[in-house]
């Protein structure tokens, strides 16, 4: 009997999940380990759905480079919640298309130590005009050289210069060791 | 010298470097899991080439997208351009953009800014 129960409230979930989905017009989630392989199915995945429904080119080609510079954020940076598996990058990826934007949401776990300056990036980034974004692109891949994870320091800036909004975000503070950091990019449907 | 000729994939663009035939080119798209392993042959052929440059090289990027990784190394097969440029050779940058890529135009123009070579911007449609 009990049994039973189990297996209808997990139905009921399901179909909450999906009611939940369709109501905010996500047509993506994920929540596991982010590879090369995912973001490349994810994007080419994303792809097809827009081109299905006759999205402008600009606004696919935007949605197209803001996924892969956020999954590649996640598989490069992604902390662990455990130290076991420290190879193991997960997050939460999300995709939504609305009315008037694409929103891309991605969540990953990250070390406290790492949040003051990924917060300061984040706010130096928010304060800045496409004139500003655009010195700080050029100041920094000058002046950084590849990291060995390749890449880094970029992605973010990028991301701003291209969907042109306000990077939205928030860390939630998981225990005394690691945070949770989501990330919200929007990309306007209609410019 | 050797031709570089690599068939592009979903993640890493198509490369041509011949010298006797003065064929330079990178197109397509560039966001390979491993930037460093990707691109570590094609700045070692650049090196070398550096060595003993044609008189005239034209360079052409016709890139649908690129990952800010491989933005980084753009530059630095621009910088290796640069010192061509200053060894007394002559060298273009036709920069190839989509009509409907104006990101792809101002990564060009920002490149320009940094690097000390002639860039010639190059509509293309579908």
């Amino acid at each position: 009997m009990s049994r039973e129960i189990e297996s209808h409230r997990f139905l009921d979930f399901a179909y909450q999940l999906y009611k939940t989905m369709k109501t905010n017009e996500i047509n993506l989630v994920y929540e596991g380990e982010v590879t090369q392989d995912i973001t490349k199915t994810f994007t080419s995945l994303t792809e097809r759905n827009m081109a299905k429904s006759e999205e402008s080119n600009q606004v696919q080609r935007k949605v197209f480079n803001v996924m892969v510079e956020c999954l590649q954020n996640i598989s490069k940076h992604a902390d662990t919640l455990s130290d076991d598996d420290e190879e193991e990058r997960r997050g939460i990826v999300m995709v939504s298309r609305g009315d008037e934007s694409y929103k891309i949401i991605t969540g990953n776990v990250i070390r406290n130590t790492k949040v003051p300056s990924l917060k300061e990036s984040l706010e130096h980034i928010n304060s800045l005009d496409k004139a500003g974004l655009s010195s700080l692109y050029k100041q920094q891949i000058v002046e950084s050289t590849i990291s060995e994870k390749g890449g880094a320091g970029l992605g973010l800036i990028d991301i701003a210069k291209k969907t042109g909004s306000k990077l939205s975000y928030q860390f939630k503070e998981l225990n005394e060791e690691v945070s949770f950091f989501i990330l919200t990019s929007t990309i306007n449907r209609n410019r | 010298m050797d031709v570089i000729n690599i068939q592009g994939t979903d993640d890493t663009p198509n490369v041509i470097l011949d010298k006797a035939s003065g064929q330079f080119e990178i197109s397509g798209r560039s966001l390979p899991e491993d930037v460093n392993m990707f691109y570590e042959p094609i700045l070692d052929w650049i090196d070398q080439y550096a060595e003993d440059a044609n008189d005239h090289t034209e360079f052409n990027f016709k890139l649908e997208y690129f990952n800010t990784a491989s933005s980084k190394v753009i530059l630095d097969i621009l910088l290796k351009f640069e010192e061509i440029v200053e060894n007394g050779k002559e060298v273009v940058i036709k920069w190839h953009y989509h009509e409907d890529e104006e990101d792809m135009l101002e990564a060009g123009e920002e490149y320009s800014d940094i690097v000390d070579i002639p860039f010639d911007y190059v509509l293309y449609t579908d």
